[in-house]
């Protein structure tokens, strides 16, 4: 266990100096963006006079490197400073939309991780067979077609058609967890589609790679059935591709489903994200930036240490 | 007595250059309770091919052509696969060449034990891990009761090759079917999985297959054997008459590999080429791998480094060539003292000084051809080009005794084993270098590749007079070779000299066993020594 701790170690220092630099860029990036807060708050209709009263309340009259310092220290207290837009704090604004941006993607992995995983296994079973061909195309097909293209079939069949999913995923806090569940199925049912084609495909690969192995035929010569030589011998040994390809999944899961959001209407973090470039909203836009990276670099660093675990050999060396 | 095993006109194919091919043709063979009978071979012989098809397993692009494999009344060939998996493992069962491959990585030891059992519905987890425990018992494994709780990375090679054999008496076969369960190993841990064979086999009353391509080997364990060669049967016969009596010339040209050969007469000091003193290296920091080496090679001369595995002799080489930078000590070098790390040494001694690998296969590129390979060294020393380098390339091909024309074109990966050692030999010759170190550069070939790749390496020594700091863990080798012989244990030198001196007696404790160990072709051999061991043990 030692390494493993080492490891985290290691990684959290190294992940701290990652944010400092991606809020350093998010900064800058922001900065570049022509017009600002001011104006775009205020109309075409202010007089310069207002426009610069109030970029002094909002302290954009200050040179950046002051202000970002200001930030930073805020940030590091807990302070995550108020919207420039609206005046109210980030961190309310942010809690409720990162709390169903991680409700959908958990929904969706608790569905998508067992299934990508299953159909991967038994495309490595039945390999080259008609059976593993048809779950590539399908798979295959799914990613290839975008994301919002799905949504609006998945609106079409079970919405208009069938009419048993809403088609649009408007949820409350005051609503019961059923209720949540059942408002999210079909953004939850699309992302299924759009990521499990790479984890199967990821574990099939895996898997296959080592069926070539001695210990593989030796299994099959002591008369092992195959499903269990597949599930048994060789999943445990290719875990750590897997592992790997389902963290960058989730990731995707969490910071990149904006389009889905959007044509499902699902107050999520990425579309206030989207929104807070628009308003030149600098302390929204940067918190969410780092929450984003933030998770990122969690969940790297998560594969990292499950597939460490995952090998006896690893797990037990004393490094 | 009935055969429990009986393979009537055994034909196997195999599927290459777009047709199926016969490996394995016409073998007749039969097996009676408590017999232990041979195959040996080179590769390529068919004798793990045959191992398998009695368990009716075909590797990847092979297939049972005609004839008859009847297990205990069962015909295999015509089994499904239901009836195949119920009956391997449990009725006859597999000890693969390399246990460290064919153990799961990911399962504790004694839970792929009982696998088998468990899963042929024989006995449960439970009782399985008792039986487990008392196998290892009687293969005399550390700990018994604990070893098999540990991944198979905990465990040294000779355990878990002794892990398998204890792995396929499981479901107490008939029949175990042991294929090259010794080469991966050294001598010292060759008797441990020996005995182990010979006590299961004989006290078990079971029947096997052991397949080596060391005569000497199955010499100490098998009733009968059969001399195989390109698939086809050569000889066969009982081990003593063979031995004693061979009838084909294969035979005796196997049986005369291991008898040593004639003395080479150049042991007069013709000047030190490198001296090593008091040298010491660690990889961790903390451990010492090597401890205060001392070592003098001189030129012309062939010194042989030997010891087991983990011993050091190839981080000694590591140290030498500057690839792990010695912690204490010096490296003088044709009468230059050379900085311990490699890349402050000059281009000149880096030049006089080459190494040949154990791998052949991992050595050279697998994108190049040989005239790539061979002429890299040549440009890059001498800063030769174009058609002179090409007349460099075939000199050393010819020196290597391969032929220039149908060979300088070809890929690295069209080339068999011994021919790419020869190739990697060129190479280090391309350099003219006055020191090669072999790093047991014969102990991944067959027995007769060995003797030619041998053969060869003394004839350009004579030619040549390039000195040889030989690597090997294999004393019949060193036998043959050596002028001075160096015998390494945990990282310290236990014993140096002349090949002569140290090979008579008196020796240090550790030679003594070392060379004990080395099988000889007497069949009782195995017996004898297992037998003194026990009397010197009480």
């Amino acid at each position: 266990m030692k390494n493993v701790l080492i490891l985290i170690s290691k990684r959290s220092i190294a992940s701290l100096l990652t944010l400092f630099i991606v809020s350093v860029i998010i900064f800058i990036g922001v900065e570049l963006l022509p017009g600002d807060v001011a104006e775009t708050v205020l109309g075409q209709s202010a007089t310069p006079e207002t426009v610069e009263a109030f970029r002094k309340e909002l302290k954009l009259d200050l040179p950046p490197h002051t202000r970002y310092v200001a930030w930073l220290k805020g940030f590091v207290h807990g302070d995550f400073g108020n919207s420039l837009a609206n005046g109210r704090p980030v961190f309310e604004l942010i809690g409720w939309r990162l709390s169903n941006t991680l409700f959908l993607a958990f929904t969706t992995s608790l569905i998508a991780i067992p299934l990508a995983i299953c159909l991967g296994m038994l495309a490595a079973l039945y390999r080259n067979s008609l059976f593993d061909k048809f779950i590539s195309i399908t798979t295959l097909s799914f990613i290839s077609f975008p994301e919002f293209f799905i949504a609006y079939i998945l609106i079409a069949i079970f919405s208009v058609q069938l009419g048993i999913f809403p088609s649009l995923a408007v949820i409350e806090k005051h609503m019961s967890f059923g209720a949540k569940i059942y408002a999210i199925l079909l953004p939850s049912l699309t992302l299924t589609c759009v990521v499990t084609a790479h984890m199967m495909r990821q574990t099939r690969a895996a898997i296959i790679n080592v069926l070539a192995s001695a210990y593989i035929e030796m299994a099959e010569i002591k008369g092992i059935n195959r499903l269990r030589i597949i599930v048994h011998h060789a999943f445990p040994n290719s875990l750590s591709p897997v592992i790997n390809v389902i963290a960058v999944n989730i990731a995707y899961l969490i910071v990149g489903v904006v389009i889905v959001e959007v044509v499902f209407v699902y107050p999520g973090l990425g579309q206030l994200l989207v929104d807070s470039v628009a308003k030149r909203d600098l302390p929204v836009v940067q918190a969410s930036g780092l929450i984003f990276s933030f998770i990122f670099i969690f969940l790297n660093l998560a594969a990292d240490v499950l597939s460490m675990l995952s090998n006896p050999k690893l797990r037990q060396s004393e490094i | 007595m009935k055969n429990l095993l009986e393979i009537k006109n055994l034909y196997i194919e195999a599927y290459y250059d777009e047709q199926w091919q016969p490996i394995v043709r016409n073998i007749n063979l039969h097996l009676k309770r408590g017999e232990v009978l041979g195959l040996i071979g080179e590769s390529g012989a068919g004798k793990s091919t045959i191992g398998l098809a009695a368990m009716g397993f075909t590797r990847q692009g092979c297939r049972l052509a005609s004839g008859s494999i009847n297990l205990d009344g069962t015909e295999i060939k015509d089994a499904s696969a239901a009836e195949l998996k119920a009956i391997r493992g449990s009725k006859i069962a597999y000890v693969a060449q390399s246990a460290a491959a064919s153990f799961n990585p990911s399962h504790k030891v004694i839970k792929q034990y009982a696998e088998a059992p468990v899963h042929h519905g024989l006995m449960g987890y439970e009782e399985a891990e008792e039986e487990a425990i008392e196998l290892y018992r009687r293969l005399f494994l550390p700990t018994p009761e604990k070893i098999g709780y540990r991944y198979p990375h905990e465990l040294s090679g000779g355990q878990l090759q002794r892990s398998m054999v204890a792995m396929a008496m499981s479901c107490k076969p008939d029949i175990i079917v042991f294929d090259e369960p010794t080469t991966a190993l050294d001598v010292t841990t060759q008797i441990e999985v020996l005995a182990a064979v010979k006590e299961i086999t004989k006290k078990m009353n079971k029947a096997a297959l052991y397949i080596t391509h060391d005569l000497a080997v199955v010499a100490q364990v098998a009733h009968r054997i059969m001399v195989l060669r390109n698939g086809r049967l050569v000889e066969e016969g009982e081990t003593c008459e063979l031995l004693e009596n061979p009838k084909e010339k294969y035979t005796r040209e196997l049986l005369n590999v291991r008898s040593t050969r004639q003395e080479k007469n150049n042991s007069d000091e013709m000047g030190i080429i490198l001296n090593i003193k008091k040298v010491s290296a660690t990889y961790t920091g903390q451990e010492n791998v090597l401890d205060d080496i001392d070592l003098v090679v001189s030129k012309g001369q062939t010194v042989a480094l030997v010891g087991e595995s983990g011993s050091g002799k190839s981080t000694l080489a590591r140290v030498i060539t500057g690839l792990l930078p010695a912690t204490r000590g010096s490296v003088t070098f044709l009468g230059k003292e050379l900085p311990l790390q490699l890349r402050k040494r000059e281009k000149e001694d880096l030049r006089r000084m080459q190494m040949i690998y154990q791998m052949p296969d991992t050595a050279l590129n697998p994108r190049q051809t040989v005239r790539k390979v061979i002429g890299r060294p040549i440009e890059f020393y001498f800063g030769i080009k174009g058609r002179e380098k090409d007349e460099k390339i075939r000199e050393l091909l010819e020196k290597i005794e391969l032929d220039p024309d149908s060979y300088i074109n070809r890929m690295t990966t069209e080339l068999s084993g011994g021919e790419k050692q020869r190739i990697c030999i060129a190479r280090a010759l391309a350099a003219e270098p006055e020191l090669i170190i072999c790093d047991e550069v014969t102990s991944a070939l067959d027995q007769l590749v060995a003797e030619g790749l041998l053969d060869l390496l003394q004839d350009l020594q004579n030619k040549t007079n390039v000195s040889y700091l030989f690597i090997t863990h294999d004393l019949a080798t060193v036998k043959a070779i050596a002028d001075k012989i160096v015998i390494m244990l945990k990282g310290r030198i236990v014993e140096q000299g002349e090949k002569a001196e140290v090979l008579s007696p008196p020796h240090h404790e550790y030679t003594d066993k070392l060379l004990a160990s080395v099988p000889e072709m007497d069949p009782n051999w195995l017996d004898n020594l297992l037998a003194s061991r026990a009397s010197a043990f009480i």
